[in-house]
């Protein structure tokens, strides 16, 4: 596994980083029969932070969430969340940990402003009045689950899951059903979270999202974290190549070989370079082009999303296995 | 205290709410009691002594075997178990509040058939309402306990309506609901003592009404029935899976079959 230090941190009075850590994973499997879930998962969760979760299907997330909070039991590994161990303290981390499962429900014909108070109350804060405001579910109250959309559902299932302001926050797909409306309203709010200190894990198959919202990322491939860093850091690891993209004028390019600059094919006109020298290449091009009096139309210099690298990392384990 | 204030008043309407209790608990109690009543208490005069008896048993059968399962298996498969468990919800509360709240619509129902039947259908009222009230009480405790024991092991709602249709059908027939009991042959007889609603009807019959049945000391009927209920209710605890596959549990699901023992006690000692 790579491990990138970044994310947040601290100053103590000596000057030195100082990192309160939330949640430490060491060594965690989960075997289910014969097939081997997680292999060993080693993380840490700092205060604070939006800790993003990416993996294929079957990568083993929601495995991994599940041991966090209790639901599954690990076969190997030590958990500690805020110092306490799931299975040994889960009525203690009740209160500090908010959970959104992917699988879950409700009963079918309990209703919207119910379901809130009913849970409230077992989190001991009692009538909850305006906890439906923050994902605009005032108009539902007096819905009964049955009756609510994929997204509503989510909605309700996350504002049930901030209801007691844990200091811990965990979200399983939690954009998954959302209409564009109601994933802003979300993305607004995990910010929000995040700057009254809230820690968030954040487990999702969207690049863009987890991309746009993390503070540190750890990437899970079976059941390994291949992994871990801020998404700059991510991306610009391993080849760490660059993509230019070149459209000119003339044909000044045409067959022109450029040592370090790996071509792809031609896409709408443009020339397609991948390098790790980004500085040199450009160089080499803008020569090259102005020797030959051509002109540029366009030319763009992309680093590689997150995207690219998830499915580099992907492809990777794939080979191994 | 008030989650558990809450939950109650949440699973009460939900007795109403939810079509299949609805029809568990009210309809199919109260249908049948109205049939039986027009019928059987015109062809069978012993159907008209112990109308009540009988048909506050059928209801508490109904409602705590057939009604109460379901909906803690579909509450399992989907997920709600899951949930409850990381939002602090106890398990004791899952089984013991459903159970409650089926007594509740129960004893309503209850109440419904033994007043009007004295209008309807011309049935004496309890001579004892003390001590009617404690058969059918302690009878509301067994079958509870069974209906959520039921809940609790079977693997999905198939095997629930298996399960709770091997302990309704015979209980009801044999039971002493539908055929007085002394009135069945002798090996019929002695198995109709494994079931619950014998030592109900035995129990009500003989406090009730002062026609005991079997000559059951009612007290033992009374200790079977609670002792039943309270054993159901700790092997659920025991048994209780919050996993969706219902395969994380402490023990395997046949330990549920010891729930048997108090009425086997029964039937060789009392």
């Amino acid at each position: 596994m790579s491990q990138i230090n970044g994310g947040l941190r601290k100053k103590n009075s000596g000057g030195e980083k100082m990192e309160e850590v939330v949640l430490e994973v060491n060594g965690l499997r989960k075997n289910y029969g014969e097939l081997s879930v997680l292999n060993g998962l080693d993380f840490k969760v700092k205060k604070g932070e939006i800790f993003g979760f990416l993996g294929p299907n079957g990568a083993g997330k929601t495995t991994t969430l599940e041991c966090l909070v209790g639901l599954r039991e690990p076969d190997a590994g030590e958990i500690r969340i805020m110092g306490f161990d799931p299975q040994q303290n889960p009525r203690k981390l009740k209160d500090l940990v908010g959970i959104q499962l992917q699988v879950s429900a409700l009963p079918e014909t309990i209703k919207v402003e119910e379901a809130i108070n009913f849970f409230s109350f077992y989190h001991g804060n009692g009538k909850k009045e305006n906890i439906m405001e923050n994902l605009h579910l005032e108009e539902l109250k007096k819905a009964r689950y049955q009756a609510l959309s994929t997204g509503q559902k989510m909605r309700l299932s996350l504002t049930l899951a901030m209801l007691h302001n844990p200091s811990l926050l965990i979200l399983d797909e939690p954009t998954a059903g959302l209409d564009v409306a109601s994933r802003r309203a979300l993305h607004g709010l995990i910010r929000e979270l995040r700057e009254r200190g809230t820690t968030i894990i954040l487990s999702t198959h969207d690049m863009a999202e987890a991309e746009a919202l993390s503070d540190r990322l750890a990437i899970l491939v079976k059941g390994r974290i291949r992994m871990t860093g801020t998404p700059r850091e991510i991306t610009s690891t391993g080849k760490g190549w660059t993509k230019i993209l070149v459209k000119t004028l003339g044909s000044s390019l045409e067959g022109k070989k450029f040592p370090g600059l790996l071509e792809k094919e031609e896409n709408d006109g443009y020339r397609v370079f991948f390098t790790s020298q980004v500085r040199d290449g450009l160089n080499m091009i803008l020569k090259v082009v102005e020797a030959a009096g051509d002109e540029f139309v366009d030319l763009r210099v992309e680093r590689p999303t997150l995207e690219e690298k998830f499915v580099e990392l992907t492809e990777q384990a794939q080979n191994v296995s | 205290m008030k989650a558990f204030t809450c939950h109650l008043q949440f699973e009460f309407f939900t007795g109403l709410r939810n079509k299949g209790l609805l029809m568990m608990y009210y309809l199919m109690p109260l249908g049948f009691y109205a049939l039986m009543g027009t019928v059987m208490s015109e062809l069978n005069p012993f159907f008209r002594d112990m109308a009540i008896p009988s048909m506050v048993a059928f209801a508490i059968l109904t409602g705590t075997i057939m009604g109460l399962p379901t909906p803690l298996v579909e509450a399992r498969e989907k997920g709600i178990f899951r949930n409850y468990r990381v939002h602090g919800v106890p398990a004791l509360n899952i089984m013991l509040i459903p159970a409650i709240t089926a007594g509740l619509h129960l004893a309503l129902v209850a109440l419904v058939i033994t007043f009007s039947a004295p209008m309807l259908f011309s049935a004496p009222l309890p001579e004892n309402w003390i001590q009617f009230f404690l058969g059918a009480f302690s009878f509301l405790v067994a079958g509870s306990g069974l209906g959520v024991l039921i809940g609790v092991v079977a693997s999905n709602n198939r095997i629930s309506l298996l399960l709770a249709q091997l302990v309704y059908i015979p209980a009801m027939l044999l039971g002493g609901l539908m055929v007085p009991v002394e009135q069945l042959p002798g090996f019929i007889g002695g198995v109709s003592r494994i079931f619950p609603t014998t030592y109900a009807m035995e129990v009500m019959r003989a406090w009730g009404w002062g026609e005991p049945a079997l000559g059951i000391s009612p007290a033992g009927s009374i200790l079977v029935l609670i002792s039943g209920g309270i054993l159901a209710f700790a092997l659920g605890g025991y048994l209780f899976s919050w996993d969706q596959n219902n395969t994380t549990r402490r023990g395997p699901s046949y330990l549920a079959a010891l729930v048997l023992v108090p009425y086997i006690l029964g039937a060789i000692f009392l």
